[in-house]
């Protein structure tokens, strides 16, 4: 089956590596997923396919662990997708506030991405970040000891 | 005492400080030793697992076969995603070659050739850190082939999740690392027999991994002596919620636990009175702030207060907190994290998160408590996993512990 999109020759490149580190190709399905959201921005039935077939097992298999890991996105997400930890130990410090003040900010509720595509923002579960409670994190980056002027500084500089 | 999982050596996440420190000596002196005697001198330490079992970590190692035509395998679980536990990031960050080592040191005395760290996606830039160090030690000759010309190879890898908490239980794990959904397996069969791809498989946590260096280092008689008898060594407290300074400290087990939030995390802010404390992550049962007097942060003590000490990750909780709403809050993480397979998880937890969201918004009747906890009693002992006892210990604890927080938020029957 022909796709429309693809995977870079350097993450072809790396995948036939990452096999090597398993007994079976199917260990690196994560890795390969990782891969096409980074490129893609997020996963596509087609992306799944694709990845099915590079590594040689059914699709079903795929699409099963792209539904089950709550970092994959299966729909487009703004060009920042801003995760604010609600769990108790950010929520002991008033992580409430700070979600709410982003939903201000970008006049967008938890769960929604701005007209103009720049922000995704949704609720996240324990970021493991508790020491630093309120936090956010934005792509791989976390944004720790958060306060509503931090938060705004953060969304500033953004691109 | 001193810091022993995360000196105070600036910079000894880099291999040439760390080296120049006495790393990686105690991996040579392993090599020197048969496996079986590394095995013994972990065992003697008494080191129990760090990632909430408490289960003998020597011990856990023996139930390894010593003749297997399979391959044997090492999983070193860094899900780290229990609420509240934020503590493994500090060995990643501060000291990586000290659970690299110890890892190196471990499929030595298991005859492991492949080991995995397992890390929650969440932790990328943590990863990155790991995988630098990682890379360091094979250019070092620490891992890989012939290592340090002992003849023994074996490799590390790290593997990234992306997104699940059920992927810290051990067999979810290794569903997760062969490329499927995140469902926990039955046991038995246990991994040491039927784990990774069906081969003898041991699962740490990283915190443990980085306590065998320590150990060979200190001699498993000192080691043993450090802190609580029946639960030693230094442990890795993370203190979060209504403390003045929240963070990860070293300390040895049983340290009373209002020392850890007085003492090492500067108190309550306000001096107001402690309402309640999770002593081990969310899935540990709650403690009243009133009975905390003579309990400390270690298996046996805090058995004795009805709860347990899981991942050390102590959560604080001032006078002036709704429990109701903290217990709501736990609830619903258990319900999205449930996996699905058990009935009653799966639909016990989003059951429990609807009749607390009642309590939540003053509409829940004296019927409700009792349902509740019936619900809970019905999940607990009763799925695959611990997740179902992991969500129902809560709320359990809760009703039995603070029965007025509830009654609080019971509508008054209306008046005939």
């Amino acid at each position: 089956m022909q796709h429309t999109a693809r995977l870079s020759d350097e993450n072809l490149r790396r995948i036939e590596e990452l096999k090597k580190r398993y007994p079976h190709p199917q260990a690196v399905v994560l890795e390969a997923l990782w891969m096409w959201q980074g490129e893609h921005g997020w996963i596509s039935e087609d992306g799944m396919r694709y990845i099915a077939q590079l590594l040689g097992i059914p699709d079903h298999h795929v699409f099963g662990v792209v539904s089950f890991y709550t970092m994959f996105n299966r729909k487009p997400v703004g060009k920042h997708k801003i995760e604010v930890c609600t769990n108790v130990s950010c929520m002991l410090r008033n992580s409430e506030r700070i979600l709410r003040h982003i939903e201000e900010r970008l006049n967008i509720k938890a769960g929604e991405t701005t007209p103009d595509q720049r922000f995704t923002l949704v609720e996240a579960e324990c970021l493991g970040s508790c020491g630093t409670a309120p936090v956010m994190q934005i792509g791989d980056r976390y944004y720790q000891n958060l306060d509503p002027e931090s938060v705004d500084a953060v969304l500033k500089e953004l691109p | 005492m001193e810091s022993l999982l995360l000196p105070q050596i600036p910079d000894v996440h880099r291999i040439d400080i760390y080296e120049a420190h006495g790393g990686y000596a105690m991996l040579r002196a392993a090599l020197s030793k048969t496996p079986d005697e590394v095995t013994a001198e972990v065992k003697r330490s008494n080191l129990r697992g760090r990632g909430g079992a408490c289960f003998p970590t020597g011990l856990k190692w023996t139930f390894m076969p010593k003749d297997s035509s399979k391959p044997k395998y090492l999983c070193i679980n860094g899900d780290e995603s229990e609420p509240g536990t934020f503590k493994d990031r500090e060995i990643f960050e501060r000291n990586p070659h000290l659970l690299i080592e110890g890892a190196v040191i471990a499929c030595y005395a298991m005859g492991v050739t492949t080991a995995y760290l397992y890390v929650r996606g969440e932790y990328k830039y943590w990863i990155d850190l790991v995988q630098k160090a990682v890379d360091d030690a094979y250019a070092r000759g620490y891992i890989g082939t012939n290592i340090l010309g002992s003849g023994f190879s074996t490799d590390v890898y790290i593997h990234r999740g992306a997104g699940a908490y059920i992927c810290g239980e051990e067999s979810a794990l290794m569903n997760s690392l062969e490329g499927q959904r995140g469902y926990p397996r039955v046991k038995p069969p246990f991994p040491a027999q039927n784990g990774l791809w069906g081969c003898p498989t041991t699962i740490n946590n990283v915190e443990t991994i980085a306590n065998v260096p320590i150990i060979l280092r200190l001699g498993a008689e000192a080691y043993a002596k450090i802190g609580a008898p029946k639960h030693p060594g230094p442990i890795l407290v993370g203190v979060s919620g209504h403390v003045n300074k929240p963070g990860v400290y070293e300390m040895p087990t049983g340290v009373p636990l209002v020392d850890i939030i007085n003492i090492y995390a500067g108190g309550v802010p306000g001096n107001k009175p402690i309402k309640a404390v999770i002593p081990g992550g969310s899935s540990t049962m709650i403690l009243r702030g009133d009975a905390l007097e003579g309990v400390c942060m270690d298996a046996e003590s805090l058995k004795a207060a009805g709860s347990s000490v899981g991942t050390a990750g102590l959560i604080v909780m001032d006078v002036d907190t709704d429990l109701v709403k903290v217990l709501q809050r736990i609830t619903r993480f258990y319900r999205h994290e449930s996996c699905g397979q058990c009935t009653p998880c799966r639909e016990g937890t989003g059951w429990m998160e609807k009749i607390l969201t009642r309590f939540c918004n003053d509409d829940a009747t004296q019927a409700d408590l009792e349902l509740l906890l019936d619900v809970a009693d019905n999940i607990e002992g009763n799925t695959i996993c611990a997740l179902g006892d992991a969500a129902a210990w809560p709320v359990q604890s809760m009703i039995k512990r603070f029965p007025e927080e509830f009654e609080k938020h019971i509508q008054e029957p209306a008046a005939t």
